[in-house]
């Protein structure tokens, strides 16, 4: 259960490069967009210009006569093959080609199929769409009003755009709590619509086979064999002859989760001409028109003793969910695990309400690390926890520290029922502080503080007011991922479970096959060590197959940071079942009791006699052999297991964050951030490592730079690279990252799982910085992304005294 | 129209619409999909080659444009079995995950060390500041970068010749 000393090739976990980089830096990689196969046409989407418009009319007799088009299919045409519409991942409907009306800018209209991608381009000009405009919803605030035009008139006896009101935990035990508190803080956030912006957009390439009727998908999914279980139930193609390929993914981010018009499209391309069809989405599509995440408006009120106690969090969530209920959330959940919101405090009493309503923006609310709604929930309670202490003039760590779980608190049930597995928070916490030198940093702090006071004074507001303003932020975070449990979760009835098989051949070099998902995760690298560590066979001897639905056994795929608690453990438990069989094989061999064998990593031996041994591959070639086995045994040293987690697993972790904001440019500067992770059991440190530096750049995009906005008409004002911001090198600094390990009491290799873990603790930490820069000038809260142009407005628009 | 060029020392030539892209050229034409194709606006940096050695964004440039230069694309980093030690670095220090900006990166750092042997960390975060990673969140390939600079891997303009040879014989060989 302890992190395997430095080896240059462990046996097992430990720092090991990785598998897949060799084909990568050698441009090797075999990603969506590059398979080509013989006599292959490419297609193109039509897509709304307007936010919400009935169809008066589709006209693709130009389009159709261009002398390489192969094929113009529209939503008229799909409606006979009842594949108009497809379900959501949340029991919604959505149209695969709009029919009556469109509901968001950047709807699927019309698909041309044509002999190359320029042509098919080409051949959208010449579609003809006359759309009767409508008023659009965009301001979820307004959704809800009286009289407010209807977005989902397709649903049978809809009158206004509700789709949900959801709660968690006790609201009458909470408004005690709060009635009787000494500070009750209240707080109005936004965390607004980002996008997960993988590199690679989506794609696939459809082959149908009309002869055997085998139809082989290859698709950006991270979760091939629920995409095929839905194809075969939308489509009606018997779940047998469909074959999903998930090939190389270029980042998925939570984005690649869901079914996609384009794919249905390939599908019906490829069926109605009988060629293999591409389809690969353009940026601004991307952008415009796949799952989105995040959206959510949120009330927190956070009630306390005077002297820091804190005892009740309470929120109200008004949920944009766009013009289709695209969510990926287990079913039970409509607002996924928002509600651990009562994140690392030991708390008396808890309440959430969640309403989810439409608008006429795209749908989706899955994506960017996905984490099933944690990333709000984090949000809301650590910025709460930073207004409470502006509130009570208490450093933010120190209020913090006073009010974490203890560690002989866990197993620990929370007020909104979640039983998070283990943790040692107080020990990460100040790992982080000593780490960044918290107490020399507010030093720091002070004497800039004093000095631009003391500057400014002197020059009658000269250039002391030019100091950069320096902001320290502190967070911690609970994760709850892994999911799940399949009596509580499931996607659209599937439930929450991988499978794994792990085969050793014969000459002792073993293959091991998953229903998870890499888009750069690493899989084939972790899976390996994961084999590798329980069977003592080299990682390089090891196969990791994933990313086949023919080659693969049945799980619901990667997202949530579920592959290693979920998949991690079916590998983990396979592997020992294997390992069960090689100790009785080997039994067999020594001629001894199976009781009198001792197991080490890769072989067995007589307990005092360590020389009479069996390797593992030694085994495998006995299991496949001519010689006798055990009575009953069989020929073969292999094993497969479906893995129902017994729990979620929680991992935590504390950050700091430095930043120095230009008080004339508003412009933000993350000096340094310091991250402490416990994700359990290390399996590979340089990999969690790279994990983790993912994941803070992505809560600098999003508390700095990034947001889908609309305008009033429902234009997506961030619809290509030049609008949606992303960080580059320029805008992260080098990260300082260390950790604590508590393992998962309930996994079998203690491993948490870590891929979400820093995208969902930093950027509170980040905007718990910068409002700590700007309350010098009174500012107790902004809304993210805190660009330039809203410090700069913040700062001056402030009320309090101008220091 | 007939498009001439030079891509990793072997010269092709094609005939191709002439608004047709270099990256499409490159992947559709030539089957190199090493070369990405990310965003269309010259942001993300996927699709970087090198052009007579200086990194451009294929999915801005025209095919017809690249007539008479010398493009080097990642498939041409790796010389007689040998990897570019910036290969070897983004190996070592885990410099990519989906590996989807990974060429790109590359062949800037390789542009970035051929000018500049030693490069700063700044120096280098400024040169692949044109480029976007969504994964590793940049400390791993500025160190990737460094690893490749400590071991001398600058100022050698690495990458075939011009030219060297052309599409026949190369398949000649081949065969």
């Amino acid at each position: 259960m302890t992190t395997a000393p430095e080896q240059e090739r462990p046996i097992g976990f430990g720092r090991l490069k990785r598998k897949e980089d060799p084909r990568f830096i050698r441009g090797q990689g075999n990603y969506v967009d590059d398979i080509v196969l013989p006599g292959m046409l490419h297609g193109a989407i039509l897509r709304s210009p307007v936010a919400h418009a009935r169809i008066v009319s589709v006209d693709t007799s130009e389009a159709a006569a261009h002398p390489k088009v192969r094929a113009v299919i529209t939503g008229a045409d799909l409606e006979p093959l009842n594949l108009a519409w497809m379900p959501t991942l949340s029991s919604d409907t959505q149209s695969v080609l709009a029919t009556d009306k469109v509901r968001f800018q950047g709807q699927e209209v019309a698909f041309v199929v044509a002999d190359d991608r320029y042509a098919a381009r080409d051949a959208l000009e010449l579609i003809r769409v006359e759309y009767d405009i409508l008023d659009p919803v965009i301001d979820p605030h307004h959704a809800l009003d009286e009289g407010a035009p209807v977005i989902r008139d397709d649903l049978e006896g809809k009158t206004d755009n509700h789709i949900f009101d959801w709660e968690s935990g006790d609201a009458d035990a909470c408004d005690r709590v709060f009635a009787g508190a000494d500070v009750v803080v209240i707080q109005d956030m936004v965390y607004p619509r980002v996008h997960p912006a993988p590199l690679e957009t989506c794609g696939a390439v459809a082959d149908y086979d009309q002869v055997t009727g085998k139809l082989t998908l290859y698709e950006t999914t991270q979760a091939p064999h629920a995409h095929r279980t839905l194809y075969a139930i939308v489509a009606g193609i018997p779940e047998h002859k469909i074959r999903v390929i998930s090939p190389d993914i270029g980042g998925g981010f939570g984005g690649k989760v869901g079914i996609y018009p384009g794919y249905v499209c390939a599908v019906v391309g490829s069926i109605v001409t009988g060629k293999p069809v591409k389809w690969v989405e353009d940026r601004s599509e991307n952008l415009i028109s796949t799952a989105f995440a995040r959206d959510y408006h949120m009330t927190g009120e956070i009630a306390a003793t005077s002297d820091g106690t804190i005892l009740a969090v309470r929120t109200k969530v008004l949920a944009d969910h766009g013009a289709h209920n695209g969510t990926a959330q287990p079913t039970k959940y409509p607002a996924g695990f928002f509600h651990v919101f009562t994140g690392s405090y030991d708390l008396q009493a808890a309440h959430c309400k969640v309403t989810g309503v439409y608008t006429n923006k795209a749908p989706g609310g899955v994506a960017y690390a996905c984490s099933f709604r944690v990333t709000e929930a984090v949000y809301l309670v650590e910025r709460m926890v930073d207004v409470l202490a502006a509130e009570l003039d208490m450093d933010p760590a120190e209020l913090r520290m006073r009010n974490l779980i203890q560690p002989d608190q866990f197993p620990y049930t929370t007020k909104t029922g979640w039983e998070y597995d283990s943790g040692d928070y107080p020990t990460t916490l100040r790992k982080a502080l000593d780490l960044a030198g918290y107490e020399d940093l507010r030093r720091e702090q002070a004497e800039r503080r004093e000095r631009r006071v003391r500057t400014s004074e002197a020059s009658g507001g000269g250039p002391g007011v030019r100091e950069p303003l320096m902001g320290i932020g502190v967070g911690f975070f609970t994760e709850a991922v892994g999911a799940g449990p399949r009596r509580h979760m499931d996607i659209l009835g599937l439930g929450m479970a991988d499978s794994s098989e792990v085969r050793v051949h014969p000459t002792g070099k073993a293959v091991v096959r998953l229903s998870v998902q890499t888009q750069g995760q690493g899989h084939e690298t972790t899976f390996a060590q994961i084999v590798s560590e329980e069977l003592g066979i080299p990682p390089e001897d090891i196969d990791v197959v994933h990313g086949d639905t023919d080659q693969t056994p049945f799980g619901l795929g990667t997202y949530g940071s579920r592959s290693t608690p979920v998949s991690g453990a079916a590998v983990a438990i396979t592997s020992r079942k294997v390992r069960d069989k090689a100790r009785s094989i080997a039994a067999g061999m020594l001629e001894v009791s199976a009781d009198d064998l001792e197991w080490e990593k890769g072989r067995f031996f007589v307990k005092g006699d360590p020389d009479s041994a069996r390797t593992i591959a030694d085994i495998a070639m006995a299991a496949h052999g001519a010689a006798d086995l055990p009575d009953g045994m069989e020929g073969s040293l292999e094993a497969i297991t479906t893995y129902n987690p017994p729990n979620l697993t929680y991992p935590f972790g504390a950050y700091v964050c430095v930043v120095d904001i230009d008080p004339t440019t508003g412009e933000t500067k993350v000096r340094r951030f310091v991250a402490v992770d416990d994700c359990g059991t290390r399996i590979n440190p340089m990999i969690i490592e790279g994990q983790v530096h993912g994941g803070l750049a992505d809560g600098v995009g999003m508390a700095l730079m990034e947001i889908i906005d609309f305008d009033e008409f429902g234009n997506c004002l961030g619809g290509s690279f030049m609008d949606y911001l992303m960080p580059t090198a320029m805008e992260v600094p080098d990260w300082e990252t260390d950790f604590t390990v508590t393992p998962s009491p309930h996994h079998p290799i203690g491993a948490k799982g870590v891929g979400e873990s820093a995208t969902v603790g930093s950027p509170p930490v980040i905007m718990n910085a910068v409002v700590d820069a700007l309350s010098v000038h009174g500012v107790r809260h902004i809304d993210m992304p805190a660009t330039p142009s809203k410090v700069w407005e913040a700062i001056h628009t402030a009320t309090a005294d101008e220091r | 129209m007939d498009v001439t060029l030079s891509v990793n020392g072997i010269e092709y030539q094609r005939d191709v619409e002439p608004r047709m892209l270099l990256v499409h050229f490159l992947r559709d034409e030539l089957g190199l999909t090493g070369t990405h194709w990310g965003c269309d606006t010259s942001n993300c940096g996927t699709c970087v080659v090198l052009i007579d050695g200086e990194p451009v964004k294929s999915c801005t440039t025209l095919a017809a444009m690249t007539v008479g230069h010398d493009v080097l694309t990642v498939e041409g980093l790796e010389q007689d079995g040998r990897l570019d030690p910036v290969q070897q670095g983004f190996m070592e220090e885990h410099g990519l995950q989906c590996g989807f900006c990974t060429p790109g990166m590359m062949l800037t750092a390789r542009a970035l060390l051929d000018a500049n042997p030693d490069p700063s960390t700044d120096e280098i975060r400024e040169a692949i500041s044109g480029q976007l990673c969504r994964c590793t969140g940049y400390a791993t390939i500025v160190r990737s970068i460094r690893w490749a600079a400590e071991r001398g891997a600058g100022g050698n303009g690495a990458g075939p010749a011009a030219g060297d040879r052309t599409e026949a014989q190369e398949q000649e060989v081949g065969s």
